[in-house]
């Protein structure tokens, strides 16, 4: 069967994006490469800096001196306590802010590969200060070299901090940040040794932060002896592990492997890795024409790789609200959904990111995503969460979340008040004739293959009672099969 | 197809019955269908690390004062089980299950290279992973996997709760979570889904979107077999009108009746008391000890008592000395509770921690809480418990 010219360009808007929306589908003029240069063009600028929390960081450290914060004194300590506090409030707003860019830029690809790295480079703050530089620099460097985008995170206090290299010291060296570089960040399980994780360690000793300046390197505590890495020594630092790591191919063949997986298909296809691996390290590390020599490979386009992937829940939640314009009444339900359904954004599993696929569906997530068009349609929505004592911090304890509702089943139970843009969406199908509007809203809601859903079960859940009540409740219900999971 | 199955399992378990006449006639007596011996666990989880330490309390040891001033509690305010130990005074419960012979307490329960985040630790208990691997699959999800490959109801590992837990995610087959089931039952069973269901047209080759559609005839199934069988003995003790007595009240009416389930999943939260420690655990144990007491009765008078096993855990114990906002900071080292009829060692099966002997100030393990796993799954359920674990652990003799 062939697949066709609008189904390849709505796969690209999955891949490349959060799916089509209602300015931007699969009706694009031109071929898929010329959809894919313009989503290249639309990402060309830098993106806005999202900031949610300058004014916070400022009133709790702007009047410290450097020398405070350096010698970390009782005082220092104590503000950091009370700035995380605050931060959790304020991680919500840059995780809303977050996704309305994801909604909203025209810099889908940006967006859509800054969520990659985000699980990529997966890292858990208490300072929401230091999670938005570190968003920043992954969006900023995207799509740019990966060389720089991994010296960025590796230097960000964020990351610094949770990977525990503000104790590594010479004295007493920590190999937890100098193994999660290699073994998740560069080049991988099995390709170096015990021992090269131990000089790696060594070599980053003195890497560290301060609340003032960000990062400092800390000349005392580094080891300046000499170091053995891959076959190579030298008195090293960690700039120098970083370059020897992106010399050794297997860094290359790593990062290649993941992004196949993620972009393309879970089932990869060694051949097409090896390839892009090769140009990828060619180009020394252009992220830009990585993706490039993907979305514009004939074989991204194939059958086998269209409507392969399950949706993760931030690509659900938000390829809906692109395709279905709609202003949230309550936007803090979305923390909710992305808490229920197992991917809250700033809150990765652990550091090796949320692993996809499969491990999203289980029976409850599942029907909650079956669910979701129906809540945004009207009806209330029942759930409780799980308690994250990371998210919570104890703080939530005292009133047992659960019941802060007052319902005596303990659930929270809302109503999620979106209101549709219905029109925006119904005049999509201006063009189509009665008798075509089934075929033309599945083939714009749907990337599997036609005939997985049976033509019976739509014609139940349709309202003939008007030509949009028609759109609408054959919209809705073909958002809320498995299908609809997939893309 | 569902009421034929339950008709044979009825009817299946009756002939089994039949066959070992003394038990079952004690049984038919009390009202009891389901035949003994059918080993059931629940695993009751304390998230947010519990305080070990104001839970079985050393009341002679000088040091816990010494550390605790405004946090350590009363010898006159305990529940002495020793001359040397007490309970917390909200587990008035668990005292009389003490004395009772059905309570075990483990002691000084961790793992190498503890790690004091939440989110780490509780992964790393619940995947039963070393500190330094990142599992995708949880031991229960795991024992699933090995126990029920091709199963047609996947209910073997149930969670009382809305969100599924990482413990019981296996690679092919996942428990299933739902908080009531007759809500879990009226979603599942909304016409649209049951149609989209049946007429799913599946193709010649496996689709990634097969597995989408198989978890969801899994679970439409599964919810009303969940839900016939929760009515069949609705439980009759009076359970407390908390959310951990309702689902305690679950467990037992789904335990009483025909359901093929082994392992219920079930928590409560948040412990992470760095502040205002007293309150918070005070009540967190009343709701537990009113709920764990209900729970007991209830199985006792339908002679279940010995079959069912729970025991509790937390992510981490707390830290030995107290901090500056009347609380205690995230420790290591933790206890267990044991609770059944059918213990061969009850009360404290090993010694209480020592106080002295610390690491950064927090207490060492001397009991891998994998050994505990190991024992469940190989003494109580039958399984195999090094495939399901990865590695082989010493077996404790609790069971």
């Amino acid at each position: 069967m062939a697949v066709t010219e609008q189904v390849k360009k709505q796969h690209l808007l999955w891949r490349a994006g959060f799916g089509p929306g209602t300015q931007l589908n699969g009706a694009a003029a031109g071929s898929p490469f010329h959809l894919y240069d313009s989503l290249v063009k639309s990402s060309s600028d830098k993106p806005i800096y999202l900031d949610v929390a300058t004014a916070l960081d400022d009133r709790f450290f702007g009047d410290m001196s450097e020398k405070e914060n350096v010698f970390n004194v009782q005082e220092t300590k104590q503000r950091v306590i009370s700035f995380a506090k605050e931060s959790r409030e304020y991680l919500k707003k840059l995780n809303l802010q977050w996704l309305d860019q994801m909604v909203e830029s025209p810099a889908q690809l940006t967006e859509k590969i800054s969520l990659f790295w985000h699980g990529h480079f997966a890292c858990r703050s208490q300072n929401v200060f230091h999670q938005q530089m570190l968003l920043h620099s992954i969006r900023s460097n995207a799509l740019g070299n990966f060389r720089t985008l991994l010296t960025e995170v590796s230097k960000s206090p964020a990351m610094l901090a949770f990977l525990n290299n503000q104790q590594n010291r010479k004295s007493q060296p920590n190999e937890n940040f100098a193994r999660e570089v290699m073994e998740l960040f560069t080049i991988g399980r099995g390709n170096y040794t015990e021992k090269d994780v131990k000089e790696a360690a060594r070599a980053f000793t003195g890497w560290g932060f301060n609340l003032k300046t960000g990062f400092v390197f800390r000349k005392f505590q580094h080891d300046t002896g000499s170091k053995t890495l891959m076959g190579r020594t030298g008195n090293f630092d960690g700039d120098d592990v970083i370059k020897i790591l992106l010399e050794q191919k297997n860094t290359a063949q790593f990062i290649a492997r993941k992004v196949y997986s993620y972009f393309v298909n879970e089932q990869v296809d060694e051949a097409k890795v090896h390839w892009l691996a090769e140009r990828f390290y060619q180009s020394d590390y252009e992220i830009g024409s990585l993706m490039k020599d993907i979305f514009t490979s004939s074989w991204f386009y194939d059958e086998r790789n269209i409507g392969a992937k399950i949706k993760s829940p931030v690509e659900l939640l938000v390829g809906i609200r692109r395709i279905l314009p709609m202003e949230l009444k309550r936007d803090e339900v979305q923390l909710l959904l992305q808490r229920a359904l197992g991917q809250v954004l700033f809150y990765p599993p652990n550091v090796a990111g949320w692993p996809g696929g499969k491990n999203w569906i289980d029976s409850s997530s599942l029907m909650l995503r079956l669910k979701i068009p129906q809540f945004l349609n009207g009806e209330p929505l029942a759930i409780a969460t799980k308690i994250d004592d990371d998210q919570e911090m104890g703080m939530s304890g005292a009133a047992s979340n659960k019941n802060k509702n007052g319902f005596a089943d303990g659930m929270n139970r809302f109503k999620l008040n979106a209101v549709i843009d219905w029109p925006q969406y119904i005049k999509l199908f201006n063009a189509v004739s009665r008798p075509q509007l089934n075929q033309a809203i599945a083939g714009l809601i749907l990337q599997t293959p036609k005939g997985s859903i049976s033509s019976d079960v739509v014609n139940m859940a349709a309202d003939a009672s008007s030509r949009e009540n028609y759109i609408k409740s054959v919209s809705i219900a073909l958002m809320s099969t498995p299908d609809y999971q997939m893309c | 197809m569902l009421i034929k199955r339950s008709g044979f399992l009825q009817v299946g378990s009756m002939a089994t019955a039949s066959l070992m006449m003394p038990k079952f006639l004690k049984a038919f007596e009390t009202g009891n269908r389901v035949p003994q011996g059918n080993k059931v666990v629940v695993v009751l989880q304390l998230s947010g690390g519990n305080d070990g330490l104001n839970t079985v309390i050393p009341y002679r040891n000088d040091i816990y004062y010494k550390v605790r001033p405004q946090l350590g509690i009363d010898k006159s305010k305990l529940h002495t089980l020793t001359s040397e130990v007490g309970l917390h005074p909200a587990l008035s419960g668990f005292k009389n299950l003490y004395d009772d012979g059905s309570l075990g307490i483990i002691n000084n329960v961790g793992y190498p290279n503890p790690d004091r985040s939440h989110f780490r630790s509780m992964d790393i208990w619940q995947t039963a992973s070393h500190s330094s691997d990142y599992l995708n699959t949880g031991w229960v999800g795991r024992y699933l996997d090995a126990q029920c490959n091709g199963c047609d109801k996947p209910t073997q590992a149930l969670e009382v709760d809305d969100v599924l837990s990482l413990a019981l995610k296996g690679s092919s087959v996942k428990g299933l979570a739902f908080k009531d089931a007759r809500r879990l039952f009226g979603t599942s069973q909304e016409k649209f889904f049951k149609e989209l269901s049946k007429k799913h047209l599946s193709h010649h080759e496996e689709q990634p979107i097969d597995y989408l559609y198989k978890t969801m005839a899994e679970t439409i199934s599964s919810a009303e077999y969940i839900f016939q069988q929760s009515k069949l003995h609705p439980g009759s003790a009076n359970y407390p009108a908390t959310e951990l007595g309702k689902s305690f009240k679950t467990i037992a009416s789904l335990i009483m009746s025909n359901i093929n389930t082994k392992i219920y999943y079930l928590s409560l939260g948040s412990f992470d008391t760095h502040v205002n420690q007293q309150n918070q655990q005070q009540r967190l144990f009343t709701e537990m000890n009113d709920a764990v007491t209900s729970f007991v009765a209830d199985l006792k008078a339908n002679n279940r008592f010995q079959d069912v096993l729970l025991f509790s855990f937390s992510e981490f114990g707390r830290r030995v000395a107290q901090n500056a906002s009347g609380g205690t900071d995230h420790g290591s080292a933790n206890n267990m509770f044991l609770v059944s009829g059918g213990l061969k060692q009850q009360g404290l099966i090993n010694g209480m921690p020592d106080l002295i002997d610390l690491k950064d100030g927090d207490l060492k393990y001397s009991v891998d809480f994998k050994q505990v796993y190991a024992t469940v799954l190989n003494k109580w359920l039958g399984a195999n418990d090094h495939q399901i674990l990865g590695e082989k652990y010493e077996q404790l003799s609790f069971i």
